[in-house]
């Protein structure tokens, strides 16, 4: 009985949670411009979407910035956890955390209002006409990419063993080659989920991207946000309809890969 | 193999960790070819030292010689030495023979010379076929096995072991005190063994080093160490031993709990207060009237080779080791032949240890210091 | 190791420098203009003005104190019943709430918005049915809804980690001795809970208290802090009063996060887990 409560329950959540989402994916096969009223079903949206040079524009500009500040967020979290991790000095380690858990404690409208301030402060210091622009966009997502990867590094590090860089020393190899045939390879998966989270944080983020970029230079959910009062038309329906369609496929091939490795640990144990 | 050579001195070692002093003035010299254990409890200096040889570590003062060449800053992937880690750092990312093969390829051996001395190695420490293995998947015992032949395909002089049989099981532990014995006679290189345990150093050792607090307390063979301790500290941390307070009558007379006994020992001056070491085992009960020394059995204990006594004279409990058994309360006599008694010099650790009064192995344990793993 | 390499220390070099110039300098920066006038020229002014925003700032709270405890409230058994399935069954229930997290939270506002339009889906439905239309967007209801919807998976998450991690043999001793499933709960579960909880109330509130789109596209007239600096920087071009507005909304984050450690005890270093 209280388990049956407890289901109904934990199913009306996820009714709850859903609704938009099938609300959105219903209506992008919508035959008619309305996303209110269903008049039959038709693929137009998908075509539309795909023949909108505006949509498609933004969807590069949108994976670009996501790429190249997923990439340099990775290389340079990464150098940092390591940096980190071999700090001696607790109270210079401690004021290192405390600045990293900055804009994670912030909220983004904080971290997007301080950063344009400081690109508008310094754009006036040296004259520039407009101080926004794709530079100043990727410098603030970068910003706020670094926390997460060093958040997904650290714990791997913790868990190797101290001793590997030491061991591969004691074979041969430089402090170089041991780091790069050793200790990377055993801090990969980390490296390998902060690089994703940074990505799929990039591609989502609004609110300081609304901030920090210059006219020229829209995003996706800047695009969508900018669509001001009118009703939503259901080509954007499409779109999202296809970006879900792409994560729950991914989550389901990362989620049955996880479950046969661990399988195979069950197997070994 | 020249026995005579020393293959690795340490002279005047000093290390400090955050002005803590790790290693005092430390001296040592290793013979080539010997087996060579550094025994001690965690935080005594044992770890630091073999990362001093390593190179992973650089003394705060002194100088590491290796055959008579000074190697204070020559990194630790330019020395001639190897290294078996306590929990082994295999690579996990590799298998069996690329980790093995590791120290070859970055010297970038040819590849059929690596696969020959790959398989040679694997084949000395009964690996053979598991190669494709990954090290994941292999128990305790084949990881370490993994570990050794890792170190020693480079054929180094000297191989540095720390510990590495602290994660084995009793059982297993044993058959690879045999094995690593017999690998370091057949290959005839130089092993420097860490560990903490007493049984371990004494069955596997040419010589023990035995180290307290950053120094050296004894250096000897396990014979030596057994039978003749120089201080208290040794006495007790090797074996079981019942440590009283002494006084040197004259040579080969020594007196302590009221009597006076005849012994080996000479050289003291007449008088001169001393440490006397009496070992359990070498203690023979008989009737009252027939002992040396008179006292209470307090405590019984079986413990399947023999029985541990703690026997109450005036106060001091000693413990004996008999295959006889005496009842709880009874009265017995002691006998303590004269080559059973070793007289030491008194030091600072004079009085600290040899009284069974509050013995019980929960307590050593409850006593002793957390075991630090890197012991720094 | 005493000395360490140069590549170690080389290593940390970039990030130390990005920290400090894109984290800690902007920071002093939005003091900067907290102070000053559109000249530069130091002043109280707009702190003063501060003053006339006080309704707002306290109606930015009380909303988003209601989203965050009303997600407390449903979360908790959410992850409680969660974690009591079987380990298959886990995976896929974390799954499925992780998959809006993945999704734009912007698109999915709007989706809400075409659902409750005067217009909308609802009142569609209903008028199918010959039942008069309600009024539901435009509403403080509709504004900590659309909070509660879009932060819900931050709550359940932490909270569901924590729980997930409970040792099942505490549970066992706690029957053991005689608890029930209701005392087992308030003796057990709950306070070994609380540092889920507090991560989860922490991730809900700070983003709800500070939102500017949630309200412009769900709240219609009502504004709150997020849309008042939001306006003053995009529209009014015052940078100074946005500044120090931010100000505001760092101070009672920062307040927030204390009184929240507090309460979870020293236990609230993982904050963020």
């Amino acid at each position: 009985m209280k388990k049956a409560i407890g289901n109904i329950f934990v199913g009306l959540m996820y009714f709850l949670l859903y609704v938009p989402l099938a609300v959105m994916v219903f209506f992008s096969f919508n035959s008619a411009r309305s996303t209110s009223v269903f008049k039959g079903f038709s693929l137009k949206w998908y075509a539309e979407l795909f023949s909108s040079s505006t949509t498609m524009t933004v969807l590069r500009n949108t994976l670009v910035l996501a790429v190249l500040s997923a990439v340099i967020a990775t290389v340079v979290g990464t150098a940092a956890a390591i940096y980190i991790y071999y700090l001696r000095s607790p109270a210079w380690k401690s004021s290192i955390n405390l600045v990293t858990n900055i804009p994670m404690m912030n909220p983004d409208i904080v971290t997007g209002v301080s950063l344009m301030l400081l690109f508008v402060f310094v754009g006036r210091l040296i004259g520039a006409a407009n101080s926004l622009n794709f530079g100043t966009l990727l410098i603030a997502h970068i910003t706020f990419n670094l926390p997460y990867v060093i958040l997904n590094v650290l714990p791997k590090l913790n868990q190797t063993d101290p001793h590997l860089a030491e061991a591969a020393q004691d074979l041969g190899s430089t402090p170089t080659q041991a780091f790069f045939k050793v200790v990377l390879p055993s801090i990969m998966p980390g490296v390998t989920s902060g690089l994703l989270m940074a990505f799929t944080l990039s591609l989502d983020d609004f609110v300081i991207s609304y901030y920090t970029t210059g006219s020229s230079y829209q995003t996706l959910p800047l695009y969508i946000f900018n669509i001001v009062k009118k009703p939503v038309k259901p080509d954007l329906y499409a779109l999202f309809t296809l970006i879900f369609t792409t994560v729950l496929v991914f989550l389901l091939i990362s989620n049955i890969m996880q479950m046969r490795s661990d399988k195979k640990n069950r197997e070994k144990n | 193999m020249n026995h005579e050579k020393n293959i690795i001195e340490l002279k005047d070692i000093t290390v400090r960790f955050d002005g803590e002093t790790v290693l005092d003035d430390l001296n040592l010299s290793i013979r080539d070819g010997e087996f060579v254990t550094l025994l001690g409890s965690s935080g005594c200096g044992k770890t630091t030292t073999l990362r001093i040889i390593a190179g992973f570590l650089e003394p705060d003062e002194g100088e590491v010689f290796f055959d008579s060449k000074n190697m204070n800053g020559v990194p630790a992937h330019k020395r001639e030495v190897n290294t078996i880690f306590q929990r082994y750092a295999l690579f996990p990312h590799y298998n069996v023979f690329e980790n093995v093969a590791y120290g070859l390829r970055v010297r970038r051996t040819p590849e059929a010379e690596i696969r020959e001395r790959v398989h040679e190695m694997l084949t000395l420490v009964n690996l053979d076929g598991f190669a494709k293995r990954s090290v994941s998947k292999l128990s305790g015992g084949q990881q370490q096995r993994v570990a050794i032949a890792r170190a020693l395909v480079l054929k180094p002089k000297v191989l540095l072991l720390d510990e590495p049989l602290s994660a084995l099981d009793l059982k297993l532990r044993k058959d690879m005190q045999n094995e690593l014995r017999n690998i370091q006679k057949a290959l005839g290189i130089t092993f420097v063994f860490v560990t903490h345990d007493q049984e371990e150093a004494l069955s596997m050792s040419d010589t023990i080093v035995v180290m307290n607090e950053g120094k050296v307390q004894q250096i000897g063979s396990p014979i030596d160490i057994y039978n003749e301790p120089q201080n208290a500290f040794v006495a007790d941390f090797i074996g079981e031993s019942n440590i009283l307070d002494g006084v040197m009558k004259e040579d080969y007379k020594a007196s302590f709990s009221g009597k006076t006994f005849q012994c080996l020992d000479k050289g003291f001056a007449p008088g001169e207060a001393v440490d006397v070491v009496v070992r359990p085992e070498d203690v023979d009960i008989v009737d009252p009237g027939k002992g040396m020394l008179k006292g209470i059995v307090t405590s019984v204990t079986f413990r399947g080779v023999h029985f541990e006594i703690i026997v109450d004279i005036g106060g001091f409990k000693w413990m004996i080791q008999t295959t006889d058994f005496h009842p709880e309360g009874a009265e017995v006599g002691l006998i303590i032949e004269p080559d059973a008694i070793h007289v030491m010099k008194k030091s600072k650790y004079s009085g600290m240890f040899g009284d069974y009064s509050t013995f019980s192995d929960e307590m050593d344990e409850m006593n002793a210091p957390p075991e630090d793993e890197d012991d720094e | 190791m005493k000395k360490r390499s140069l590549l170690q220390r080389l290593i940390g070099a970039p990030y130390v420098l990005w920290a400090a110039i894109f984290i800690v300098v902007p920071l002093f920066i939005v003091l900067y203009y907290s102070f000053t006038d559109a000249d530069g020229t130091f002043t109280f002014a707009n702190i003063r003005e501060l003053g006339d925003y006080k309704e707002i700032l306290w109606i930015s709270i009380e909303y988003s104190v209601i989203a965050t405890v009303i997600t407390l409230i449903v979360s908790y058994p959410f992850a409680y019943v969660m974690s009591r399935k079987r380990e298959h069954t886990q995976r896929i229930m974390m799954l499925l709430v992780m998959v809006p997290m993945w999704m734009n939270l912007l698109i999915l506002t709007y989706s809400w918005m075409n659902i409750l339009e005067k217009n909308g889906l609802i009142n569609t439905l209903l008028g199918m049915v010959h039942l008069p239309p309600l009024k539901l967007i435009e509403t403080p209801g509709a504004v900590i809804f659309g909070m509660i919807y879009n932060y819900i998976p931050y709550m359940v998450l932490p909270i569901y980690s924590v729980m997930s991690k409970i040792d099942p043999s505490l549970l066992e001793a706690a029957e053991d001795l005689g608890s029930g499933s209701l005392s087992k709960l308030r003796r057990v579960i709950l306070p070994l809970s609380v540092p889920g909880v507090v991560s989860g109330v922490t991730m809900v509130f700070v983003p709800s208290v500070s939102t500017f789109y949630i309200s412009q596209k769900l709240g219609g007239k009502i504004t709150l802090i997020g849309d008042v600096i939001e306006r003053q920087i995009q529209a009014q071009n015052n940078y100074n009063l946005g500044a120090a507005l931010s100000l505001v909304l760092m101070v009672l984050i920062v307040i927030s996060m204390a009184l929240m450690k507090k309460f979870a005890g020293d236990d609230g270093d993982n904050l963020y887990i």
